[in-house]
């Protein structure tokens, strides 16, 4: 097999300065490739049902650039490296194989400065606030921006008869995240749906690289704050691999603990807006009850309600106590029934029902396609959870059940959280009840300058992956986090297609996408 | 002196009614939280909204033309004028024989065309949005509000209220299964005329999913309050049609103080009523796709059919 011949690749030349093990995840390898290799390798990944995870660039300790993507396929995961010179002007694209690659392609140009040679060269992440020859992650002294600091962005144009268009946000009615939405419609049925994101970015690769290695987890935990444990394990994760740490087992148990109880509290507080959304503000009532019930469960058991700072080097700042084990078996008892009865009503009640199916449908062929992750995939036939397909430690002994649904809707992104409610309180009590004894943090000394190290966590929303990179003096040289939002905002575009114009905040609100895991 | 005293009464139920509306609004919002679950605001808040409103600066379009500034004026004084017609508290009053139900419904339909007009003026998408869906709403609400009245027209032979409402509470008790019908009917249109679940959602922050607050979408200040303080009018004044027309009983058929005193009584107690079935309408539903709203109106114009047909077949 093509994709399997990459991985063999790697392992063959291990040893050598061009390929090796990747330190974090399991079975993670990389490879240094050519110009021809890069495209060659993307085009086998898509071919062998390889997933691009990420793509990004970095710069040698010398003051060269590489450009590296990440693949996961089920033999475990490829980080390939593209090292670019001064010289080329433009490095091979990967649009054709993978189309998230686009905007990821875009953001590298707008951040690091290295432009690929697909068509689409529309800046990304920069807007108006600093001059296009300024690079964050490549230039040090930020100008002032260019006056007059006009964002003109070229946004698609839709003709024909009737058409018009809908400019929504970025400062939307309600409290939310900023995003433009450019809407092509005819009466109220959608042509075409255009985003333009970007307006949260606050430069929090820059600034981890002004970070020691042993803080940086910190700052991972607030690139998204719904998605803290997932951002800061992986961090942790890549982190204590590359300085070859032994973390003990009731260490890693307890992150599981805080990483499922991240997703039951997003997944009670969507399925919430879900109902809010569809116009019954019944079930946003009940689900941010039952949501606050778990938050002051796990704030009496682990400290915070958001476990913003529960992950560490090493292990974990706090250890559960008999109490909070307690208290947290009790409110998940509690929740259990209600949640049963609230699946009951959302079932039965035909407003929402009507509501829900047939809303914004992406199909398993299309969601293949478009490469469509996390919980929104395993909704349009994706069957991958790293927690099942490449399980980490503690996930390996949990053997979670994997949740997957085919029809693609807004009502299968609903089940599917509620699946996944079900199985995460499941996995709390499971891993509360067998909670290996022993300490809960180890001391980690930082990494030795160069080494890279990858951490791969499935969030709420879907695999989370962070990049490290160790530079001299115990300071962090690269840190590239990347939120699964990133694959999934470009099929948001394709779900919204023939739906009509108020269906879409429930239609963006059964994929909830982050705009600052994305922004950054 | 009788004329005097008319007009007094007059003037002074028109103020009561302007008056009351935030307060029966602020009511249907206390049960509706309620019904949800959560503590609910005070009763007073819709007051407090309009009375923040009234002491900001207003901030208009540089594009926006003299209707923009028109509109709310005209809608107010729309409402204010339906508020008049309709007797909600006593039958004989001057205003409320001045104009007939239909000429109440061209009163809302003209309120509807000045808001639309205005919500179109400044050219923003929201705007001409909002004004696309509320003309598509009114368009089949208003035929079937005619046909309702139609339907106490055939059985009190006018199509004045006050005389339908007379008719309806003075006769010796009979039950009209063609009312019944029609009263369905109504209570659907008061739904969507009023943007409540299932079309319209009044407590939304959704700008796409809007109708009626896409429509308000530019103004502030004075204006705001103005357009607000008239959609709670609207919906006080709607509840007070489906009282003359369905259960007029209580209503005062002559000027005297204490049958007025009477009347306002039972209106309070009719309110109270009907503004916890609202909100227990809108707490079961959710919110209808907006391409479901035709099926819902065309629904609420079939059962005010059925009525016409009970009342002239059958005669009851």
């Amino acid at each position: 097999m093509v994709l399997q011949w990459w991985f063999d690749q790697a392992a063959r030349h291990a040893g050598t300065k061009d390929a090796g093990a990747i330190a974090g995840p399991p079975r993670a390898w990389g490879l240094t490739v050519t110009r021809e290799e890069w495209r060659q390798a993307a085009e086998n990944m898509a071919l062998g049902g390889g997933r691009l995870m990420s793509l990004w660039a970095s710069r040698t300790i010398d003051g060269g650039h590489i450009v590296r993507a990440a693949f996961v396929a089920d033999v475990g995961v490829l980080i390939l490296s593209l090292p670019v010179t001064a010289f080329d002007t433009y490095y091979p694209g990967i649009e054709q194989s993978f189309p998230s690659a686009s905007r990821m392609q875009r953001a590298i140009a707008d951040l690091c400065g290295l432009r690929s040679t697909d068509a689409d060269q529309r800046p990304w992440l920069r807007h108006a606030a600093w001059p296009a020859s300024f690079h964050p992650l490549r230039d040090q002294v930020i100008p002032p921006p260019d006056a007059p600091a006009i964002d003109d962005y070229a946004f698609v144009r839709v003709e024909g008869d009737g058409v018009h268009e809908i400019p929504v946000g970025p400062v939307h009615a309600g409290i939310i995240e900023p995003g433009h939405f450019r809407f092509s419609v005819v009466g109220e049925k959608v042509l075409r749906l255009e985003q333009h994101l970007g307006y949260v970015h606050k430069g929090i690769e820059r600034r981890f690289s002004e970070l020691s290695l042993l803080e940086g987890h910190r700052l991972a935990a607030r690139v998204s704050g719904d998605s803290a444990v997932a951002f800061s394990w992986a961090y942790c994760q890549a982190l204590e691999g590359m300085a070859a740490a032994r973390i003990p087992p009731r260490a890693t148990w307890l992150r599981a603990l805080a990483l499922e109880l991240e997703r039951l509290a997003n997944h009670l507080g969507d399925l919430g807006a879900l109902g809010n959304d569809a116009g019954f503000a019944f079930g946003l009532a009940q689900f941010s009850r039952l949501k606050e019930q778990l938050l002051r469960a796990t704030e009496f058991a682990l400290q915070q309600r958001y476990l913003l700072d529960l992950v560490v080097p090493g292990g974990t700042r706090v250890d559960l106590s008999s109490a909070g084990a307690a208290g947290l078996i009790d409110c998940i008892q509690s929740i259990a029934a209600e949640v049963a009865t609230l699946r009951t009503i959302y079932d039965e009640h035909s407003g929402v029902r009507d509501r829900f199916a047939n809303a914004g449908v992406v199909t398993p062929a299309l969601a293949a396609r478009l490469g469509l992750t996390g919980l929104a995939g395993r909704a349009s036939g994706q069957g991958f959870d790293l927690r099942c397909d490449l399980p980490w430690d503690p996930y390996g002994d949990l053997a979670p059940r994997k949740v997957v649904r085919a029809e693609g809707d807004v009502a299968a992104r609903v089940t599917v959280r509620f699946d996944e409610v079900a199985e995460s309180m499941r996995l709390v009590k499971q891993i509360v009840q067998q909670l290996p004894a022993g300490t809960h943090h180890v001391s980690v000394s930082a990494p030795e300058e160069g080494s890279l190290g990858i951490g791969l966590i499935e969030g709420w929303r879907g695999p989370v992956l962070l990049a490290l990179e160790a530079g001299a003096a115990g300071k962090i040289l690269r840190c590239h986090p990347h939120d699964p939002s990133w694959q999934n905002w470009p099929v948001l575009e394709h779900a919204i297609i023939d739906n009509i114009v108020p269906d879409f905040p429930l239609i963006n609100k059964s994929f909830n996408l982050s705009y600052s895991g994305h922004d950054l | 002196m009788t004329a005097l005293f008319d007009w007094l009464a007059q003037i002074l139920g028109i103020l009561a009614a302007v008056l009351a509306a935030p307060l029966f609004l602020g009511w249907v919002n206390q049960c509706r939280a309620w019904l949800q679950n959560k503590s609910a605001p005070s009763i007073l808040q819709p007051y407090r909204g309009i009375r923040k409103l009234f002491h900001k600066d207003a901030v208009i379009a540089a594009n926006a033309s003299q209707l923009f500034r028109l509109a709310p004026y005209m809608v107010f004084g729309a409402m204010v004028t339906a508020a008049a017609i309709i007797p909600s508290v006593a039958t004989r009053l001057p205003f409320t024989q001045a104009a007939d139900a239909i000429a109440l419904v061209g009163l809302f339909a003209t309120a509807r065309v000045f808001v639309s007009l205005a919500a179109m003026d400044v050219g923003t998408a929201f705007g001409t949005l909002g004004a696309r869906r509320e003309m598509m709403i009114g368009f089949l609400a208003e035929p079937a509000l005619l046909m309702i009245i139609f339907v106490a027209s055939l059985i009190s032979a006018t199509t004045a209220l006050p005389r339908i409402s007379e008719l309806l509470a003075t006769q010796s008790l009979a039950l009209y299964p063609s009312l019944a019908f029609t009263a369905v009917a109504f209570t659907m249109v008061l739904l969507a005329e009023n943007a409540r679940i299932p079309i319209d959602n009044p407590a939304t922050h959704l700008e796409l999913t809007m109708i009626h607050e896409a429509l308000l979408l530019e103004y502030s200040a004075r204006h705001l309050a103005l357009m607000e303080w008239a959609a709670a009018l609207k919906l006080f004044n709607y509840v007070c049609i489906g009282f003359a027309l369905f259960v007029p009983w209580g209503l005062a058929t002559s000027q005297a103080p204490l049958a007025l005193a009477l009347s306002s009584l039972f209106l309070g107690a009719k309110l109270v009523l009907a503004g916890a079935g609202i909100a227990l309408i809108e707490t079961v539903s959710a919110k209808l796709r907006v391409f479901r709203a035709p099926e819902f109106l065309a629904t609420a114009f079939l059962f005010a059919v059925l009525g016409l047909l009970v009342r002239l077949l059958l005669g009851t």
